[in-house]
């Protein structure tokens, strides 16, 4: 198929950017979205043109590098995928496909398509853990039962891989559902209670902190998050706020 | 070569190690800088653990966050001696299994200690938090694995590798927050710094600003991963890569066992010449699905066409031939023997896709027991063919909707309705840099972790072991093996960045970044990359002989000069250019692939991964030959990989005996 | 004052809940102006005189509008700079609704029509009561509200802006209990609730202000 992609291209931080045209042919169904832009590249690399950067690594969908804006949604019209496993079968012969990287304060570009997350590390490093050493002899794992439906539970809401394809499509820019699955994990399980009151308010702080929006309750992180990560997180981040608030 | 490996009997030798081993003090951890390269299980453990410990860390990785490191994609789980499922299961039985898996070809002691280790683990994984699956009683599930006898894979989903790494990240987090932790991303170590013949330091580039950097330390921990990408198409990340390896190589820690790699035999096959990567899909499938291809060749033929549907095809005109060949463990054989069993079929005709190189992963028999299992367990009478079929897809989904989903998106077809297509793809590289029993490699102060060295899986690695070894390393062996290097360190000091060591290093990278720019724009890096990729997997591949693997030495020495001569980058690299970071680490691959053929050529036997034409069985099973080939091979650099020296380690087998490894 | 976001959101929703309830009460004597007037103006009355009413419920009403309306724009500037350099292309439409994107809209026309709402009503009643210092008169409030809506272009704003209060009703209601940290097994039931009210009560003002449009005092 022949498509028509608009690009934005940014020389770095500091520089201006636009969008740019590039007219491609040969594209087939089977190809990753990521594997259409290495067609790309590749023609730009042989007529001497600079080719277009993005984030990408596992190509699997979990590591979350990859992080474009495609027609205007975070890893594009596919759901429960992230970029590098859409496929361009999901397109149609003589298409328009507009990229952009994802857009927030807090992710500014470093280059083309290239945002910096590093705020989201940030935000795990205020209180995203469990504080316990490495030492052979913590408890037994069987020690402690953990309720099954809880437990699922924990790990729903740990399987963000950190894309930021949340705040990518919430017109706020907000990190909540993110923020939110952290602290859900750990609420969830009994080896978390021990420093909710902390995790909560510092990496609530945090976030704030980053320049992210405020949560409005559209629902467009839960609709375009790779992982399915439910809203209920968003519910239980403000229930934990809320009584961490209470207890000081 | 010294492995160091303690005396004394097996099973006490870790402890009686840990007992004699010098410590550092806790006042001296704080005047004591450790690098630790590479933030997947085995370097994110490390370095938490080490800052939890005292010392100051620096850490370095390649991606954008130490999150993201290619641990991050293993699916199927992590094994530990629990013996919770009370089937017999124990620290020498998981030693024995890996031993065996390995085709007797990995070193005792250490396998010994990571079985020991891997119950502490789970212990430690689950205190931080990560989300194992757990049954209703609210204790730990377990599932099984290809190659053993006993359920003693611990998983999360098909995401244990996510969870286990997040766990490691999350310790690592808790160390950036107290300031034990500098961590470094978006960094790649281009070289390593020697002061004295120790390892005293890396020279980094800043992938976003292109800036060469300095990072000294008392030690240097490499924890890279694998070389798997050499073949260009890997269950890799496309960013993995051998540099940090392959730079500790050139300055003088052996390479061992290039050649031994792990083909992974359920992987999604390859859709055309786009191709970038490929997908796994976890072995756990093989506890369900029935590998199979067409009896007949006229079948096989109107499959490629299209002609044919596999549905279609009677159950006497399929050939189950894991099930056939090795009736004891069937589709559950370890994965070596299951990815040349269809390299075999597909070979000889009966591939299934339009490229021929795919058999099917058929789950039609496990839906319908599992749907009239269900049926029996509520109680419905007389269910009709459709009622069974639905609860069966219930139970498949429930066990493998991820991965069901993952094969829908790619491939494009429904697995639940038709077979799913596999084909074996290069998953994982036993060899890697040399150590010894403390992980040191053969330069002082130099340690390699994880994937990156060659200690423990032998010629084979059983499913749900990487990510044990990874996370033993670096939670358990290396934060106190390296405190007996660093005790002759505590009255060093801080090592400064202007020695001349560093100016030299430093002058190095540049001169080799100046010559890849230099490059006279022919080619890009990727058509370097498949070439190398294509040769590596011809000739150095599933099957391997003597004359393809010097064919291959010689393809590959020709395809370097090119390289150099004629790659094109374009670009500065003054800033981010992500073809310059792919090109130095093509030009590493390109070295490394010429010292795996050798490696292949020099081991005249096949065993594990190293299938070996000439040395088989009638029945084309592989030929182990012990009383010459019973060491690890460990590659000396000098200059040009093909001048490489040979230096062996004898492996001692005090507690098992040798036998042929059979699966029938 | 408030500084963390949730805590924000919080106070925007707990001040959005109490228009709710408000506006619920206010539609449920309203109605009485169709269905029983004398009701009508016993209930007005009552409301207009009654102390507790005026000297502490009136304030606090008036407090919670300020408040909501405040937050609002404070969440919609922070909001706004959370992106400073926005999309070519933004397809909002793909995974969120019209309504719960445009709060910002629907909120300030809703804000001007309360303008308009003070004016009609709030304004002419406090200088009826405490400027001119009339005396008190518990029959005249059905006879004033319905002479305000026989102009046809009053009319017509009041059912435009009910209109768009309807839309502001539809996400902000639910959406409170979101951010109160409300989602449970009774999320759904209180879901379905929401939605009924934000057409329900809205249509109920709609129905009224045409009611006495077409039904004009006769004297």
């Amino acid at each position: 198929m022949k498509l028509n992609l608009k690009i934005w291209r940014q020389k770095d931080a500091k520089s201006q950017g636009q969008i740019v045209d590039y007219p491609i042919k040969g594209i087939e169904g089977d190809m990753s979205f990521l594997e259409m832009m290495d067609v790309l590249n590749e023609e730009l690399i042989n007529k001497g043109d600079e080719p277009v950067q993005f984030d990408h690594d596992c190509r699997e969908g979990i590591c979350g590098s990859c992080s474009l804006q495609i027609n205007g949604e975070p890893h594009g019209p596919d759901r429960l995928v992230t970029t590098c496993q859409l496929h361009m079968r999901k397109f149609n012969d003589g298409d328009t496909i507009v990229i952009e990287p994802f857009r927030a304060t807090a992710f500014p570009v470093i280059t083309d398509l290239i945002v910096d997350r590093s705020s989201f590390d940030r935000i795990q490093q205020a209180g995203g853990y469990i504080s316990v050493n490495t030492s052979g002899n913590t408890v037994d794992a069987n020690a402690i039962p953990i309720n099954k439906h809880d437990a699922d539970e924990a790990m729903d809401a740990a399987t963000c891989i950190g894309c930021g394809a949340c705040v990518a499509a919430c017109k706020n820019a907000s990190a909540m559902l993110f923020t939110s699955a952290k602290v859900s994990q750990f609420a969830l399980l009994p080896q978390g209670q021990v420093e909710a009151v902390d995790r909560v308010q510092n990496m609530v702080r945090q976030m704030d902190l980053e320049g992210f929006g405020n949560c409005t309750n559209t629902g467009a992180c839960e609709v375009e998050c790779p992982k399915g990560i439910s809203l209920e997180n968003i519910a239980r981040l403000n229930r934990e706020y809320l009584s961490a608030t209470t207890k000081g | 070569m010294d492995s160091k490996v303690p005396k004394g009997p097996l099973a006490a030798k870790w402890t009686q190690h840990k007992n004699d081993i010098n410590l550092v003090n806790p006042a001296n951890k704080r005047n004591i800088d450790i690098i630790v390269v590479g933030t997947g299980l085995a370097g994110g453990s490390a370095a938490a653990t080490l800052a939890e410990l005292g010392y100051n860390v620096k850490t370095f990785c390649y991606q954008d966050s130490p999150r993201r490191a290619h641990s991050i994609a293993a699916q199927g789980g992590i094994n530990a001696a629990k013996n919770y499922q009370g089937d017999g299961d124990s620290a020498y039985r998981l030693f024995y299994d890996t031993i065996k898996g390995g085709d007797y070809r990995s070193r005792e002691a250490n396998v010994y200690r990571l079985a020991e280790e891997s119950a502490n683990i789970i212990d430690q994984c689950v205190a931080q938090g990560v989300p194992f699956a757990r049954e209703y009683g609210g204790l730990l599930d377990n599932r099984s694995f290809g190659g053993v006898l006993v359920s003693r894979t611990f998983y999360a989903k098909g995401q244990t590798g996510q969870q286990l790494l997040l766990g490691a990240y999350s310790a690592m987090n808790r160390q950036i927050n107290r300031g034990k932790i500098q961590s470094f991303n978006r960094h790649e170590m281009m070289d390593m710094v020697l002061v004295d013949g120790k390892a005293r330091g890396i020279i980094a580039r800043d992938l976003v600003s292109g800036k060469i950097e300095r990072h000294s330390a008392h030690a240097v921990v490499l924890a890279t991963g694998g070389y798997g990408n050499v073949f260009f198409l890997s269950t890799n990340a496309m960013g993995s890569n051998v540099m940090a390896a392959w730079r500790a190589h050139r300055r003088g820690a052996f390479f061992a066992n290039p050649c031994f790699t792990q083909i992974h035999p359920t992987c999604i096959p390859v859709s055309g010449d786009h191709q970038s990567k490929l997908t796994l899909m976890s072995e756990s499938l093989r506890n369900d699905g029935r590998i199979w291809v067409p009896k007949r060749m006229d079948d096989a033929i109107a499959i490629r066409e299209g002609k044919l549907k596999p549905i279609q095809l009677k159950e006497e005109d399929r050939d189950y031939y894991l099930e056939r060949r090795y009736p004891a463990f069937g589709n559950l054989v370890p994965r070596d023997v299951a990815s040349r069993a269809a390299k075999e079929r597909c070979d000889a005709g009966f591939g299934v896709n339009k490229t021929g190189e795919a058999v099917y992963l058929d789950f039609a028999s496990a839906i319908q027991r599992y749907g009239a299992e269900e049926a029996l367990t509520h109680g419905i009478k007389n269910p009709d063919e459709k009622e069974i079929t639905r609860l069966g897809k219930g139970v498949i989904e429930a066990k493998y909707g991820n991965l069901f989903q993952m094969y829908e998106k790619i491939v494009d077809e429904n697995p639940y309705e038709t077979p799913m297509m596999i084909y074996p793809a290069v998953h994982y590289t036993m060899g890697g840099l040399w150590v010894d029993y403390n992980l040191q490699t053969t330069i002082e102060g130099c340690y390699c972790a994880g994937e990156a060295n060659f200690s423990d899986h032998g010629a084979n690695r059983l499913g749900a072991s990487a990510l044990m070894q990874g996370l033993a390393d670096g939670y358990f062996v290396l934060p106190y093996t390296i405190g007996d290097y660093l005790s002759k360190d505590i009255r060093t000091g801080a090592i400064p960045t202007d020695l001349p060591e560093f100016d030299d290093a430093e002058k190095t990278v540049q001169d080799r970044l100046d010559k890849l720019m230099a490059g006279s724009g022919q080619n890009s890096v990727d058509f370097y990359h498949k070439k190398l990729g294509k040769i590596m997997w011809d000739k150095c591949g599933m099957a391997r002989n003597a004359k393809d693997l010097q064919d291959a030495i010689d393809e590959i020495s020709a395809l370097r000069t090119d390289f150099w001569a004629n790659v094109k980058i374009p670009g500065k690299a003054d800033g981010m250019n992500q073809e310059l970071e792919k090109a130095g680490r093509v030009a590493d691959f390109l070295e490394l692939g010429e010292l795996f053929a050798k490696d292949a050529l020099t081991r005249n036997e096949s065993c594990g991964g190293h299938f070996r034409e000439e040395y088989q069985t009638p029945e084309g099973e592989a030929l182990r030959d012990d009383e010459n080939f019973k060491f690890v091979s460990a590659w000396e650099y000098k200059g040009e990989p093909k001048d490489a020296v040979l230096h062996k380690e004898e492996l001692k087998y005090e507690n098992i005996e040798l036998k042929t490894r059979s699966y029938k | 004052m408030i500084k963390s976001s949730i805590a924000r959101k919080v106070v925007m929703a707990l001040s959005g809940l109490f228009l709710v309830f408000f506006l619920g009460q206010h539609f449920v004597i309203n109605i009485t102006s169709v269905i029983a007037p004398d009701t009508f103006n016993e209930w007005s009355h009552f409301m207009g005189y009654n102390v507790l009413v005026q000297y502490l419920l009136q304030p606090v009403l008036i407090a919670g509008v300020i408040v909501h309306f405040a937050m609002g724009i404070v969440l919609e500037l922070k909001n706004n700079k959370a992106r400073a350099v926005k999309y070519k292309q933004y397809n909002g439409g793909a995974n969120a609704s019209w309504m719960s994107r445009n709060m910002i809209i629907t909120g300030l026309v809703v804000l001007a029509f309360l303008g308009l709402h003070m004016y009609d009503f709030w304004i002419q009643e406090i200088s009826y009561k405490y400027i001119a210092m009339n005396p008190e008169d518990p029959t005249r409030y059905l006879e004033e509200t319905v002479h305000k809506f026989e102009p046809f272009w009053r009319t017509i704003i009041y059912v435009i802006s009910f209109v768009l209060l309807a839309l502001h009703l539809w996400h902000g209601f639910a959406s409170s209990f979101q951010t109160v940290g409300v989602n449970n097994k009774y999320s759904a039931g209180i879901q379905t609730f929401t939605k009924i009210y934000s057409i329900a009560i809205p249509l109920g003002f709609i129905f009224i202000a045409l009611y006495h449009h077409f039904n004009p005092l006769t004297h």
